[in-house]
């Protein structure tokens, strides 16, 4: 388990979630250590998506979802009665599988969230260009910031929608499998911007693939089920696996 | 007696050809006569004169201010209200006895007969509320007719708009309201649209509502209020080609009439299609 | 934090107090309707007014009986029925099935088209070139009959007919298509053994929400039917005049003074097409639905 030197950002304690009679996530405990990547790996449909999206509570939007347990941030309870959900997706801010830039321009896709939270023009223009930077797409976008978003490839789209997370400003960038539809040139450079902004926000991701897990985070979760089968070290969890599953899973032994 | 399967695919086929042919003979042959015989009736000044000598002769200017402004009246009142719904419907309804009442209510305006929507009208509108027979209340009534045809069609493209670009607005920490405002309808607008111009040219030609809430037969000058009565073009074809005593007389006019009327008709539906393609293309970016 | 969910909050009930007015439309609609239909049973009795064969508006005493319009608005739709359920089930099984992708892009507009013509023009069209017509064809006294009628309305009834068969026909899973092919059916036979009985419920939907429309039309049956109340003969009364409960509305209302007998008789009248047509809808949307969980299973 995470040792000393880690600050807990996230703390889960005891979460089940279910979709209408169909339990999805069972008594998940975990603490989600500052400054660090986390990587949720297992099968499909083991529960590691449904888990990102109960940090950000994307999965209020699904009607017949069902959640116990807590989810502490700073060690406020997200699902409390008092909390705003609106604040806190301000503050946990989430990249999708697919990459998802809006109909408008590159310019406007970035200043969208700034704007509607209410920024003076020269703020918006600042973020805007800080958060380009910080997604590494400004020297490839420089120029045609008010082209359409979807004249970029995939790999830069999904840049731009990093960077429209970045200029919101959150603590926390959760990310959903944000390379399964990029190629192998996109991906690394999606990595490298990961690893560099881990500096900044703590990070967690889902991934199907075990190679960018071990290359990205810096702790990795096992999920198989709805269960979490185990949680530790990246180093850990890929040379020294203590559950039998676990291992078969990374081996590749796992149908 | 049996036919051999290919022999009978044959006959079946040929048989369907021959239906969607009838159809497209049919309505050929009505497009046709109105515009080949509408044609030479047209002209400027047909458009832009009073009716003259017992409306045998002059042109339709006020038949068609009357329906221009019967257009202008009810989408006004129409418009902002089936958008505001269809994004209720789509947005924010939750399944259960609200939405389903509220579809309900819909659907059954939708197949209510305009006739029975003047009868409302006359009832509500002229009576009720001392509207008397005038360009509002024929417009409260085309609006009420018209509300359902808009509500489904900005729900149908609301329905388009990618759950992706909810979620990416979501999770920026932006509220619903801001979500739908800034990014859901943009992206819908131009279905939204094509919905609303087509039902331009659905409130231009009906004429049974109309002729219980307020047309007139003849009026010689242009109304100047929304109290006024009117005249409107398919109400004035159907006079010119049914009441009086010089029907063959005004033949010219009628057809000319129905031609303009043709035309309102399909200008909507051509700027409909160019909105969709012009949509589409973007779409395929 | 607080004020912006109370804005939110608000917008919602804004919307969905928006959404309340189809509601509230129908609910007056009903009410003001049955109401000034109700005006008419002070001194005519309900069954009178169901059964009666006669409708003298103007004799003395007056005789509103719905039955001659009742009929003369089956006559007519049912002809209008037995013209265009055939000619727009073939349109759309061509369309879905047999035409060129490229065809069926072009002739869907064309029906586009047939749906966007005002009924005031099909009347017009009707009246100096489908009546004479008959009249000549037929060698009737007036070609202003039911038949005429039947003729316009099917027309009228074609693209509702024709769009919502030809979805159901598309919508028909290809793997049933497939499978039919696969043991060496023809398409017409896959088409007439699998593909229809499979769309049937979606094709009766069609069929009921083109009877929904033919039954509520006005100006054109009130246009070429001749609009003579009558009970007509079946099926000879095809070739009579007959008029029609929406004719009978549009007709008479502008020549009746407020609140008076007659007036209240014709929202009666008003009042039956509305549970007439509020019947069919049901029927269709029924259909529809059992249509929507059979795709689904």
């Amino acid at each position: 388990m995470s040792k000393n030197e880690n600050i807990t950002n996230i703390k889960i304690e005891n979460l089940d979630l279910w979709y209408g009679e169909k339990q999805a996530l069972k008594d998940i405990s975990i603490d989600i250590p500052k400054n660090k990547v986390t990587a949720l790996i297992g099968p499909s449909g083991c529960g590691k998506s449904t888990f990102l999206r109960c940090l950000n509570r994307m999965n209020d939007l699904v009607r017949i979802c069902r959640i116990e347990g807590d989810v502490l941030i700073d060690e406020q309870n997200i699902y409390g009665k008092d909390v705003d959900v609106v604040d806190l997706r301000k503050r946990v801010g989430m990249v999708f599988q697919k990459p998802n830039p809006f109909p408008m321009s590159i310019y406007d896709n970035v200043a969208y969230g700034p704007r509607i939270h209410g920024l003076s023009k020269s703020e918006v223009d600042e973020r805007v260009h800080k958060a380009l930077e910080d997604a590494a797409l400004m020297d490839e976008v420089r120029d045609r910031l008010n082209d359409k978003a979807f004249s970029l490839s995939g790999g830069q789209q999904q840049r731009l929608c990093i960077a429209r997370t970045l200029a919101v400003k959150p603590e926390i960038i959760l990310f959903d499998e944000p390379c399964s539809a990029l190629d192998p040139i996109s991906t690394s450079k999606i990595e490298d911007l990961i690893l560099e902004l881990k500096k900044d926000y703590t990070i967690v991701i889902v991934t199907h693939n075990m190679q960018q897990a071990a290359r990205i985070s810096d702790h990795t979760a096992f999920f198989l089920l709805g269960e979490l089968i185990e949680f530790g070290r990246t180093k850990h969890i890929f040379e020294d696996p203590q559950i039998k599953s676990t291992e078969d899973y990374i081996t590749g032994r796992f149908g | 007696m049996f036919l051999r399967p290919d022999k009978a695919e044959k006959l079946a086929f040929a048989t369907l050809k021959v239906c969607m042919a009838s159809v497209i003979i049919f309505v050929s042959v009505l497009l046709i006569h109105i515009i080949v015989n509408g044609y030479s009736v047209l002209s400027i000044d047909f458009i832009t004169q009073m009716p003259m000598k017992r409306m045998t002769e002059g042109g339709i200017y006020p038949a068609i201010v009357g329906t221009v402004s019967l257009i202008g009246l009810s989408m006004a009142l129409a418009v902002p209200l089936g958008i505001l719904s269809a994004i209720y419907l789509n947005e924010y309804s939750r399944p259960g006895r609200a939405s389903w009442v509220i579809e309900m209510a819909i659907n059954n305006l939708a197949g209510t007969p305009s006739v029975v929507f003047g009868l409302f009208g006359l009832a509500l509108f002229v009576k009720y509320f001392g509207f008397g027979p005038s360009i509002l209340s024929a417009s409260l009534t085309l609006a009420l007719l018209i509300l359902p045809v808009i509500i489904r069609a900005s729900k149908e493209a609301l329905m388009t708009v990618p759950q992706e670009y909810r979620e990416a607005s979501l999770a920026l920490g932006i509220t619903k309201w801001q979500t739908t405002r800034k990014v859901i309808l943009p992206a819908a607008i131009p279905g939204i649209m094509t919905g609303i111009v087509l039902s331009i040219g659905r409130v231009a030609g009906e004429t049974a509502p109309i002729l219980l809430t307020g047309a007139a037969y003849f009026l010689p000058r242009i109304p100047d209020s929304v109290f006024s009565q009117f005249m409107a073009l398919p109400y004035h074809l159907f006079v010119l080609a049914t009441s009086g005593t010089s029907i063959s007389q005004t033949r010219p006019l009628q057809y000319g009439t129905a031609l303009v009327l043709l035309s309102i008709v399909f200008m909507m539906n051509g700027i409909a299609v160019v909105i969709r393609n012009h949509y589409r293309k973007k779409l395929n970016r | 934090m607080s004020r912006r969910n109370n804005k939110e909050k608000a917008i919602e009930v804004a919307l969905l107090m928006t959404s309340g007015v189809t509601v509230v439309a129908l609910f007056l609609l009903c009410i003001f309707l049955f109401r000034e239909g109700a005006l008419l049973f002070g001194d005519h009795s309900l069954v009178s007014f169901i059964t009666g064969t006669s409708w003298y508006p103007s004799s003395s005493p007056a005789k509103f009986g719905l039955l001659p319009l009742l009929a003369g608005s089956l006559i007519v739709t049912a002809g209008a029925v037995i013209l265009s359920v055939p000619l727009g089930i073939a349109a759309a099984i061509y369309m879905a099935e047999i035409a060129d992708p490229k065809v069926a892009q072009l002739l869907k507009p064309f029906v586009e088209i047939l749906a966007g013509i005002p009924s005031v023009v099909y009347g017009f069209f009707g009246l100096i070139v489908v009546v004479p017509l008959l009249q000549d064809l037929l060698s009737l006294p007036t070609g202003q009959t039911a038949l005429a009628g039947s003729i316009m309305l099917g027309m009228m009834a074609l693209p509702t007919i024709i769009s919502v068969a030809e979805d159901a026909i598309t919508s028909v899973p290809s793997s049933l298509k497939e499978g039919s092919f696969a043991l060496g059916s023809t398409h017409w036979q896959t088409i007439y053994r699998v593909i229809l009985p499979a769309a049937l419920s979606g094709i009766s939907a069609a069929v009921m929400l083109g009877i929904g429309r033919a039954i509520g039309e006005t100006m054109t049956v009130m246009m070429v039917t001749g609009n003579t109340a009558i009970i007509p003969g079946i099926p000879e009364g095809l070739f009579d005049p007959v008029r029609t409960m929406t004719a009978t509305i549009a007709l008479e209302m502008g020549e009746v003074p407020q609140g008076s007998e007659h007036f209240h008789a014709l929202f009666a009248v008003g009042a039956v097409l509305f549970i007439t047509t509020f019947i069919i809808n049901l029927i269709a949307d029924s259909v529809k639905k059992k249509y929507r969980l059979q795709e689904e299973a």
